[in-house]
């Protein structure tokens, strides 16, 4: 029998602004490539968690849609970190990083609760921080890989002391466009500013995310064969061109 | 932009020099000015308005799409002997313009999500708009595309306002994916969609407020759309009805004609006069434009944002789909820094029967993968960035009487221009632009 990895996808109807049916097509094809199928329940606010899955997706939205959701996801912290505890990878873009922190205070001072999920909180800046963006990510020790993205958020992220960013910066903003440091790692949780979508110029990201979800599923990470990366590698050397021709900085 | 033939340049010295440059300007003409806005559509609504009023009115205009306060400033720079100011203004440059010109008429045609990156997020965009229509004078006549949920809210409880939108259950679907403004503006809860028709235009109610789409005074119905060729409908105006034959293609056009006869017809353009210029007006700079090259022929078909995108490729397969397809995608600052739009677009429809896509452009791997992941053969896509070389390899594969279907962002349209004016197919830009600009009755003696 063919092996699923459940991925629940936390408000596909709210969080999908950045081309997040993107990054599930990746994780999709890449898994079915493989021999495994992908099994995708859209979880909306108000409706448990699904049960026994490997993998939580969170992408983006806008103000509105976030601010819709946010009060749902503030009162989820303890069911997500829960399946995290159980085993489950989990990847959030843009919105979805910020309200996987504790709160986002907004210019006015107004706080919007976040899950507390990771150890991180986000705070509006007065300009927002476009643009592409490159980091270098060292998910497993010795084995360093360029993550490529495009970056567009109001928010700067500031991690507690101690706590693992995704990568560090190498062209762009990242989270603050101060510390050096993009994104939040946290196990098998990566939460990110990255979109573009993240996966499909990022490939190795897509199957290390595969590989921790297979891992709860099978009981240990399995050895994912390679696939035929070609255009993944061009379109990561196109992306990685303009983020250091033109990545973001404070000027 | 700014290279292609320098139709802004005059406006931007003029703009930094004196801030109120355009409220003067804007003053020499007699009968005022029209501004039309929309995310998508504005450089074919104001060519189709052009169309229809040119017989009655000289007009001053931007029709080469220089939509920023300097393109404006400079049209009015060319203003003499012009009695209307007929503008397409770009919307997020709406407020600045609006507020310098004080159009006596103002047409908001559609707002959809565009290049975020440029633009921002769209619930703020609504709110710039809402300003402006705050502002507008009493004795201006507003103009909305009613099936927009936002456009309506931004309208509700103006005097005098014009609605326009589409009555043709046939032509109506689901919510697509990349729908925008799914929630209500006043209440926060998801409209019901009886039908959408193009994005998130359509019949919509609020189940919360009960806000619901208005009573049309203009409407089209009974649409019949013929592929890539255009389309037929019949036109309903205030106590007046006619049979209208567009050249252009798809929903989207028929959308743009309505805002285009709610214009004329607020400026007192005849039933007749709205159906002749309808009929006769043709493509505007690569919307759904035919470009010969020898016996072949090329079909530039601009996408620039996910809406717009889902329309072309809906009419492409609604017109047969080709089975050779060039797709070039730019990341300019004008076509959106950030390509992940594509992603957003339902490419699906064309992979049933596509056989060969050749994607070019800067970001030319990127909309490679886009279709990769969709499904389509990796063996059956050529990534050929270069836009002359990748046009080639379109045309080597397009019968020696066929057409080849292109799809470009607005740089990569740009650069295919200026590369077949070159090649002596086409007129360039700058010449073409001021010829479209004398043909809509201004600049007598002017060039």
């Amino acid at each position: 029998m063919t092996v699923s990895i459940r991925v629940c996808h936390l408000y596909p109807e709210q969080l999908n602004i950045y081309a997040d049916r993107g990054n599930i097509a990746v994780f999709r094809s890449r898994a079915e490539r493989r021999g495994y199928a992908l099994d995708v329940i859209g979880v909306g606010a108000g409706e448990p968690l699904a049960p026994d899955c490997d993998l939580i997706y969170l992408g983006g939205g806008q103000d509105r849609e976030q601010a819709l959701i946010a009060p749902d996801l503030a009162g989820r912290g303890d069911e997500i970190s829960a399946a995290l505890a159980d085993g489950a990878a989990l990847l959030a873009v843009c919105g979805g990083y910020q309200l996987l922190g504790r709160g986002y205070r907004d210019r006015t001072g107004v706080s919007m609760p976040g899950a507390g999920v990771l150890p991180l909180d986000t705070v509006a800046g007065d300009r927002r921080m476009i643009g592409d963006v490159s980091i270098e990510c060292e998910l497993e020790p010795g084995d360093t890989h360029s993550v490529v993205g495009f970056e567009n958020h109001g928010g700067r992220t500031q991690l507690d002391p101690g706590a693992v960013p995704l990568g560090r910066v190498v062209h762009g903003f990242g989270n603050d466009g101060e510390s050096g440091f993009e994104g939040c790692r946290l196990g098998k949780a990566i939460g990110t500013y990255l979109h573009g979508p993240l996966l499909p110029r990022n490939p190795w990201l897509a199957d290390w995310l595969l590989g921790q979800a297979l891992g709860r599923r099978l009981g240990e990470v399995p050895e994912l064969e390679p696939l035929d990366d070609e255009l993944e590698h061009e379109a990561h050397a196109v992306a990685s061109g303009r983020a250091r021709d033109r990545g973001g900085k404070f000027r | 932009m700014g290279r292609g033939g320098g139709t802004t340049f005059p406006g931007r010295v003029l703009n930094t020099l004196d801030r109120s440059a355009i409220t003067r300007l804007a003053t020499r003409l007699p009968q005022g000015s029209v501004v039309v806005s929309a995310t998508n559509g504005k450089t074919t609504t104001a060519a189709m308005t052009a169309a229809i009023l040119a017989p009655r009115l000289r007009l001053a205009g931007n029709p080469a799409g220089a939509n920023l306060s300097s393109g404006v400033a400079t049209a009015l720079l060319h203003t003499r002997g012009a009695e209307l100011g007929l503008f397409e203004v770009d919307e997020a440059a709406l407020p600045t313009i609006a507020r310098a010109l004080r159009p006596r008429v103002l047409c908001l045609n559609n707002l959809f999500r565009d290049q975020l990156d440029r633009y921002g997020e769209l619930e703020i965009l609504a709110e710039h708009w809402r300003k402006v229509v705050a502002e507008l004078p009493p004795e201006s006549t507003l103009i909305v595309n009613e099936d927009d949920p936002q456009l309506a809210q931004i309208a509700r409880g103006r005097e005098g306002v014009i609605r326009f939108g589409l009555e043709d259950e046939r032509h109506g679907g689901p919510l697509p994916h990349a729908a925008d403004a799914r929630y209500c503006s006043a209440c926060g809860t998801a409209y019901s969609y009886r039908l959408a028709y193009v994005g998130h235009l359509g019949e919509y109610s609020c189940p919360g407020c009960g806000f619901t789409r208005s009573k049309l005074d203009i409407r089209a119905d009974e649409i019949e759309l013929d592929g890539l060729t255009g389309s037929r409908f019949r036109l309903h105006l205030p106590g007046e009805t006619r049979n209208v034959r567009l050249g252009l293609p798809g929903l989207y056009n028929v959308y743009n004609a309505l805002a285009a006869a709610a214009v004329a017809s607020s400026l007192g353009a005849t039933a007749d006069e709205i159906a002749a210029g309808l009929a006769s007006t043709e493509a505007a700079f690569g919307r759904s434009e035919r470009i010969e090259i020898g016996k072949r022929k090329l079909l530039l078909l601009l996408i620039k944002n996910p809406t717009g995108a889902n329309e072309v490729v809906r009419t492409l397969v609604a017109g047969g789909t080709p089975k050779t397809l060039v797709i070039a995608l730019n990341d300019g600052i004008a076509d959106g820094q950030d390509v992940s739009w594509i992603w957003d677009v339902d490419f699906e429809p064309l992979l049933d029967r596509l056989e060969r896509l050749i994607v070019s452009g800067g970001r030319a791997a990127e909309l490679a993968l886009r279709f990769k992941y969709a499904g389509f053969p990796e063996n059956r896509i050529e990534v050929v960035p270069a836009l002359g070389e990748a046009l080639d390899a379109g045309l080597e594969l397009t019968a020696a009487d066929g057409e080849l279907v292109v799809c470009p962002t607005y740089t990569a349209m740009l650069e295919l221009q200026k590369l077949l004016a070159e090649r002596g197919h086409a007129d360039p830009y700058w010449r073409r632009a001021a010829r479209a600009r004398s043909e809509a009755g201004a600049d007598k003696g002017d060039e």
